[in-house]
């Protein structure tokens, strides 16, 4: 037992000085950010920077391209996850009842987008998102039809791990022998079984939207980080603030996810 | 209201909205780099694009590309399994865990334009580091290191390489059971003789695995070149970008295209790779 404790006591000690290190690595830029938006133009601290970007009808004044840049990602999150989920998971419900045979394509052309850089797919995407434009307009919305390929790899291996975890054939068929049509048996028989599946989908997806750059700085569209790189050559201060400031939220988020996700694992049997 | 299991043409049905879409946003796209990269601008099939691609500042281009993904894929994988394990002996469920997978989630994923920024704040020629240097005699502000890609970007992408690996290898490295370290020790066997024989071989496919992912995220990156690095275009996804925002010369239009062939062709050799490697891992371990 002494041999157990020793690699025990031994094993700690590797933990804190790996995470030590490396945590010092990335803890450099960070605390970077910090002390660059503190600084006062004769030296010393000051908090005008911050006091600036929360002060919202300022911000709404001088700087519209960072409001733009906000409610353009907060309106393309929320399309893309809808689109998501609403094209995704009743295809995959549908292909593990009726065509299973379908299985391995429908997966295929789910991952693909991994071995597309989003910069390929943007040049492809040009002559494509000029029909969207002649068809729908130019708001920066329709980024999210784009969007939506991007987050397929990783929609679709969440959903199929939850959807892999039920019965989907008995539910469906106990379902539709009581009555229930369809729609009935996706929104109120699937949809529920699979909610952890939905939310961690949706959660990965919202990530990656409010990450994206590529494809709407080079379609000259608006949304956050374009507006954060657009502020950047005007007032570098501000602009690192505010990166800095949406990297805490999505960190807040992410940390205030996993105590979400702990809690219902607990409560279910150990599935070994 | 057809029982399940039957009219199979119906069910087709249920699926169309999805293949609609996928060949609308995926494979339209695709079919047109693949088959832009060989026509010309008026729509001719040539070969010249493809011929473009010799063209010095491109070749350059793919090789720092190349490089820059293969180092920062070696070095994040490296030092983002041993985060990994390092995690892993930490107590599951504890607020370390919590804290380093969150962490990795938001820095792997939100690099770009906050990452670049994040640099900047701390390289650039007014940065923290930077000035914090040249009170003890280091000056790092007259040279343009931070946007050269075998030094400035190797180490900006390192830094969203480590938390993917994290991300990535932490499910392999917990897959491993006390039991086998335990049964080693039975055996009279050394944490060497584990390392070599028991965990390194069951670890040694999901961690080149897992590199090979890194090699195709870093070389697809554009974000954080395009936000870090304002003149010239020294990678290649950062060439391609130029060729969509700016004006191109006559008879050049689809060199981009040709450039996007090039980068699909290369993610795609690295992933053959990887698939070849896998199942000859596997047939060894089966063995």
């Amino acid at each position: 037992m002494s041999l157990h404790a020793t690699r025990r006591r031994r094993q700690a000690s590797f933990r804190w000085a790996v995470v030590g290190v490396i945590g010092l690595f990335f803890a450099l830029p960070i605390v970077a950010m910090v002390e660059f938006t503190t600084r006062a133009p004769g030296g010393g601290r000051t908090l005008d920077t911050w006091a600036t970007l929360f002060n919202f009808s300022l911000i709404d004044a001088d700087y519209p391209e960072l409001k733009h840049g906000v409610l353009a990602s907060a309106g393309l999150t929320l399309v893309t996850v809808t689109i998501m989920l609403v094209m995704l998971v009743p295809t995959m419900t549908w292909v593990r009842l009726r065509l299973p045979g379908l299985r391995r394509l429908v997966e295929f052309i789910c991952l693909l987008p991994l071995t597309i850089p989003a910069i390929v797919l943007v040049v492809g995407l040009a002559p494509v998102y000029a029909w969207v434009a002649y068809f729908l307009g130019e708001s920066s919305l329709w980024l999210a039809l784009a969007y939506v390929i991007l987050v397929l790899p990783y929609a679709y291996r969440a959903l199929d791990a939850g959807l892999g975890a039920i019965d989907v054939k008995t539910l469906a068929e106990s379902a539709r022998s009581l009555g229930a049509g369809w729609p009935t048996v996706m929104w109120r028989i699937i949809l529920p079984n699979v909610r952890t599946a939905v939310l961690s989908a949706a959660f990965l997806s919202v990530a990656l939207v409010l990450g994206e750059f590529t494809i709407a700085s080079l379609f000259s569209r608006d949304n956050l980080q374009v507006a954060i790189n657009l502020l950047g050559k005007r007032d570098s201060s501000l602009a690192i603030a505010a990166a800095l400031a949406f990297m805490i939220l999505a960190f807040v988020v992410l940390l205030a996810m996993s105590f979400v996700g702990s809690g219902r694992r607990s409560n279910r049997p150990e599935e070994n | 209201m057809a029982p399940i299991g039957r009219k199979p043409v119906g069910a087709l049905l249920g699926v169309l909205p999805f293949f609609a879409y996928t060949t609308i946003f995926l494979g339209i796209p695709t079919l047109i780099v693949v088959v832009g990269a060989f026509l010309d601008g008026n729509g001719h099939p040539t070969f010249g694009n493809l011929s473009a691609l010799t063209q010095p500042q491109i070749v350059a281009a793919f090789i720092h590309s190349t490089v820059l993904s293969a180092v920062t894929a070696v070095l994040g994988a490296v030092l983002g399994a041993l985060l990994a394990y390092a995690v892993s002996t930490a107590r599951e469920g504890g607020l370390m865990r919590r804290l380093v997978a969150s962490l990795c989630g938001v820095l792997a994923q939100f690099g770009g334009v906050t990452l670049a920024f994040a640099f900047i704040a701390t390289f650039s020629s007014q940065g923290f580091l930077t000035l914090w240097l040249q009170k003890y005699g280091m000056d790092l502000a007259d040279s343009n290191w931070l946007y050269e890609p075998y030094k400035g970007l190797v180490l900006v992408y390192t830094y969203f390489q480590i938390p993917l690996m994290l991300i990535v290898f932490l499910p392999a490295v917990e897959g491993l059971r006390p039991q086998w370290r335990e049964a080693t020790e039975s055996l009279g066997g050394s944490t060497w003789n584990y390392w070599r024989h028991v965990a390194g071989p069951i670890l040694a496919p999901s961690f080149i695995g897992a590199m090979l992912l890194l090699f195709t995220n870093a070389f697809s990156a554009y974000a954080t070149a395009a936000a870090l690095i304002s003149q010239g275009s020294p990678i290649i996804p950062l060439q391609i970008g130029g060729t969509l925002s700016s004006e191109v010369i006559l008879g050049q239009e689809n060199v981009g295209k040709a450039m996007a062939l090039g980068m699909v062709a290369i993610v795609a050799v690295v992933m053959t790779l990887y698939v070849v490697l896998e199942r000859r891992t596997t047939k060894w371990l089966g063995s």
